[in-house]
């Protein structure tokens, strides 16, 4: 058995420990608040431009649609973006985006398809450079706020990347954050554009009149829904992370808790013992003058 | 004048302006349009410059770097790239 003193610094340093994952709950908490903020803020211009794009997607098909909205015809390149945080100590957060990843990736590959890999944050790119290491074709860090220019660098380099016809469809990992318990990760597929989710605006009879034209306008805008997109799923990454790393941190100051009762239950049966033991050692030595 | 215009402005960071008002000047890409309430619908790019709203014979003035404005029969809508009120 521990003695005494080992004892008392293994009690000494779990208490030590339930402070900091105190404090990281609580920064979680104040953090998570921000982050649902800015997740709410961002929603209304991905929502409009998504019924947007519905609307004139609705007027533009067959040859003229632009590539980014029907893709290329083709399926055999896949490029995957998946979008973790930065940081761990949050339980499964990272790691459940990632194993979505590592599913879709084996999957296409099975397929026989070209899979190649953007990842951002940290955590996606330390845990899926060892197997897909030559696969990556850029990582990009989510930085401690998400910035609409991150978002705007990696759907620069998406759009090269397809604009030069080197891959087919795009698509994007990420966690949606659905409540502050239930982040489920997600993948959205961006290139062709899905627009099926959002409704066209009636117009009640009227025409849509366009400045410069439809095409000109889907052109322009096909790209900045790229970075929307990724920006819209920066965000909710960012709320989810926090509000796991609460949940993970409340559960280790609970664990901590625990520990601490139990042991100093036995660091003070141990004394309570040596004590006793001492008692007799004494009595028994008087009794026997 | 048929009532009032559904205005919304928004940025990719967040909704800067939601309500209704009178009427908008907006820098389109092909010249400066304004719209009054019961616009036909109408879909334009935005290059850089001044976005003027009026409600109440107030006038507010952003100002807004690239974007989309889209007019609806339910309002006219804007997706600026970046909006700053003046």
């Amino acid at each position: 058995m521990a003695s005494l003193k080992e004892m008392r610094n293994r009690i000494g340093s779990v208490k030590a420990t339930q402070k900091i994952t105190k404090a990281m709950q609580m920064v979680a908490a104040a953090k998570l608040r921000r982050a649902q903020d800015n997740a709410q803020n961002a929603r209304p211009y991905a929502d409009r431009m998504a019924s947007v794009i519905a609307n004139l997607a609705a007027g533009v098909s067959g040859d003229g649609a632009p590539k980014l909205l029907v893709g290329t015809g083709s399926e055999a390149r896949q490029l995957v973006i998946v979008a973790t945080s930065d940081r761990g100590l949050a339980g499964g957060f990272n790691s459940s985006i990632v194993r979505m990843a590592r599913e879709r990736i084996n999957r296409l590959l099975s397929e026989g398809r070209d899979v190649r890999l953007i990842t951002i944050g940290k955590k996606a790119r330390e845990q899926l450079r060892r197997q897909y290491g030559d696969r990556i074709v850029e990582s990009y860090d989510a930085g401690g706020n998400p910035s609409l220019a991150t978002a705007q660098d990696v759907a620069a380099r998406v759009a090269a990347l397809f604009d030069a016809g080197e891959i087919d469809v795009v698509s994007l990992l990420f966690s949606r954050f659905k409540s502050v318990v239930v982040q489920t990760p997600t993948f959205v597929q961006l290139i062709p554009a899905q627009v099926a989710g959002a409704e066209p605006v009636d117009l009640k009879g009227a025409g849509y009149e366009y400045e410069p034209d439809a095409e000109g306008i889907l052109e322009t805008l096909l790209p900045r829904n790229l970075t929307v997109q990724v920006f819209s799923a920066m965000l909710e990454n960012q709320a989810g992370f926090y509000a796991a790393q609460m949940a993970a941190m409340d559960n280790a100051t609970r664990n901590a808790g625990d520990m601490i009762a139990s042991l100093t239950l036995q660091y003070n049966r141990s004394r309570q013992a040596q004590i006793t033991k001492e008692l007799i050692e004494i009595i028994s030595g008087a009794e026997a003058l | 004048m048929a009532g009032k215009l559904q205005f919304s402005l928004v940025s990719p960071e967040r909704e800067l302006f939601s309500g209704e008002v009178d009427q908008v000047d907006a820098p389109g890409s092909e010249g400066d349009f304004g719209v009054l309430p019961g616009h036909a619908p109408f879909m334009t790019a935005l290059r850089e410059g001044q976005l003027r709203l009026y409600r109440n014979g107030q006038v507010t003035t952003f100002e807004v770097r690239g974007g989309f404005a889209d007019v609806t029969p339910a309002g006219l809508t804007v997706l600026a790239e970046s909006a700053v009120e003046v």
